[in-house]
């Protein structure tokens, strides 16, 4: 297989990552540019997941402890619980943000850049 | 106790930021008394934790009894106790002065703003404290949402300058995650110290570049490193008049630390870091200049003070990349100074503004007769800034020279005498404005309007530690400024 094949989830998170980058930078309403940052954030998860994922692995829960456990045999936990986190900061900052749009929106009564930029000066 | 300091200097105002809004439903008052308390017991913890710490030497706690590298690790070094002591005395000083004026506003959610200072504080205790990648991380995303929350708690042009921030800083906390993640792919851990004797092991490839280089562009955006530092003027001119008293003063500073803390305690065996510190080094010689150039093209005071915060991070990152010891105490001497100097600064153009609505340098005419002990204060801050003897500015600066002609780095030593001329020039705008030029035109009215005692009183304090550091700089440098250095230097 392709080399680019075999790692398709890492093009996966590359493209997300910079497609975020891209339409925050691009867009011209707040809340788009808003999806596009979580577009971003979803990029660094897939990556973190994908370097968990081992073929032919199974869940990291050992049923026997009295068996001896190969690390070969099982995905790696760590990233998972890292990006547990990762989406809970990802939550707490959409929340904000979506306060923040909803008091722009009652002030300036618009979240297009351009428009608001216009009002910001008067 | 006592090994129990690291990690009771985080928990502390982070367990009372929760309990405070519960209060608060109940009894305002309540819940103010509590916050107060909880600023003071963290600033004595930290006090407390960095006289041990230079008595006893490092030492490092375990979360929940799980030895590194698999557990979390807090690391109690001179440098850290330092920070804290300095974020947990800001935090005090400037929650006193907010309660002056937040007094009236939030009568809705009594505690809340209490509540996300708390918070915040927390948030940046743990960024010092902490010996964990990924912990970093998630202290810096608490702080930062905690300050989002903060920075708009009034209406207005701040709403749409933090949005900005937001978007700007939560991508510069991903590309650190990121970055964190491919050292974490690279070596199997996420333990700084760990992670820094395996990356020694494995040696150069480009994904250590990759991700070194991800991790230094966060936190370079977080710290408004110059080209990077898009989100901060607007964002400190909008911000509510205590907010920025300690964002202002604090948070950049303390980005700058994890910046320094993992570039020479952690990959300092790597090219790369090498290769990024020298870069940093460039960037910082044009933002001393360009900070300072443009915080003289401003005509709103509490602008110009951003402008100027950008150019003055400058000089604490060229401490770092010049390398040799005397550069490397300026970069940190200049850390702590600035941080004073600078709430001093912000703390006075929010009072005045709070006081008579004055922003603009035009506006602040005759303030010198208005607000006699306040502008006392902000002459001394401004010539600590200028870098006048007897005042801390002077000495962080002249260390910073000295280091400068060790490395032969004439570059830096003309860049640091322009920046220097700069901020006489725009500092003495504001204090010609305000000492010299009666107002009798203008406002008639130009009778005392002293702040009331909560505020003039950090105002106060701040400035008497501006020449306390001034005048006891020796000892700080060779008593903990030295204790703080990495260790192979």
């Amino acid at each position: 297989m392709p080399a680019f094949l075999t790692h398709a989830e890492y093009w996966l998170a590359a493209l997300l990552l910079f497609w975020g980058v891209y339409g925050v930078l691009a867009s011209n309403h707040l809340l788009r540019k808003l999806m596009a940052m979580n577009i971003m954030q979803v990029g660094v998860i897939v990556f973190f997941i994908a370097l968990a994922a081992k073929s032919g692995a199974t869940a990291p829960v050992v049923v026997d402890v009295n068996q001896s456990i190969q690390a070969s045999g099982y995905v790696n936990p760590l990233p998972h619980a890292l990006m547990l986190t990762a989406i809970v900061v990802s939550v707490s900052t959409t929340g904000v943000a979506l306060a923040l749009l909803i008091r722009i929106q009652r002030r300036y009564g618009t979240l297009q850049e351009t428009t608001l930029l216009e009002r910001l000066k008067q | 106790m006592t090994p129990h300091l690291a990690v009771l200097v985080v928990v502390i105002p982070l367990a009372s930021s929760l309990v405070i809004p519960l209060v608060g439903i109940f009894s305002r008052r309540a819940g103010q008394t509590l916050a107060l308390l909880a600023h003071v017991v963290t600033l004595v913890l930290a006090l407390a934790t960095l006289v041990r710490v230079l008595a006893e030497g490092s030492w490092s706690y375990h979360l929940g009894g799980w030895m590194p590298p698999w557990g979390i690790e807090y690391v109690v070094d001179p440098l850290s106790a330092g920070m804290a002591v300095l974020i947990s005395g800001m935090a005090l000083l400037t929650m006193v002065y907010a309660a002056g004026c937040l007094d009236k506003r939030n009568s809705r959610h009594p505690g809340l703003s209490e509540a996300l200072f708390l918070l915040l504080t927390a948030g940046l205790l743990g960024i010092v404290m902490t010996g964990d990648m990924f912990n970093l991380y998630v202290f810096l995303e608490i702080s930062s949402i905690a300050a989002y929350a903060l920075l708009t708690s009034e209406e207005g042009p701040s709403l749409v300058a933090t949005f900005r921030y937001l978007l700007v800083g939560t991508i510069a906390a991903s590309l650190y995650l990121l970055g964190t993640g491919y050292l974490y792919a690279l070596t199997g851990t996420l333990n700084m110290a760990d992670l820094g004797v395996r990356l020694s092991e494995t040696g150069d490839s480009m994904a250590v570049v990759a991700g070194v280089s991800l991790v230094v562009i966060g936190l370079a955006v977080k710290a408004a490193v110059f080209p990077l530092h898009g989100w901060l003027p607007d964002t400190y001119t909008y911000a509510p008049v205590a907010v920025v008293g300690f964002i202002g003063a604090v948070m950049t500073k303390v980005s700058a630390y994890a910046l320094f803390r993992i570039l020479f305690f952690v990959l300092d065996t790597q090219a790369v870091s090498g290769a990024a510190v020298t870069w940093l080094g460039w960037l910082a010689v044009v933002a001393i200049v360009a900070g300072s150039w443009m915080a003289l093209a401003q005509t709103d005071v509490r602008r110009m003070l951003a402008y100027s915060s950008v150019g003055q991070m400058g000089f604490i990152v060229i401490g770092f990349s010049l390398g040799n010891v005397p550069a490397m105490v300026g970069g940190l001497f200049h850390l702590l100074n600035h941080a004073v100097m600078k709430g001093c600064l912000f703390l006075v153009a929010g009072g005045v503004r709070w006081r008579t609505g004055a922003t603009t340098i035009k506006a602040y005419a005759g303030m010198g007769r208005r607000l006699p002990l306040t502008m006392a204060a902000f002459f001394v801050a401004a010539l600590s800034m200028i870098g006048l003897p007897p005042t801390a500015g002077f000495f962080s600066k002249w260390y910073l020279l000295v280091g400068a002609v060790e490395a032969q780095a004439w570059v830096v030593l003309a860049a640091i005498i322009i920046s220097s001329a700069l901020s006489a020039i725009y500092f003495f705008r504001v204090i010609e404005k305000a000492f010299f030029q009666t107002s009798d035109e203008i406002n008639p009215a130009s009778e005392r309007t002293e702040l009331p005692g909560v505020m003039l009183g950090p105002v106060v304090i701040l400035a008497m530690v501006v020449l306390l550091l001034g005048l006891l700089n020796e000892p700080i440098v060779t008593h903990f400024v030295m204790h703080a250095l990495p260790p192979n230097v």
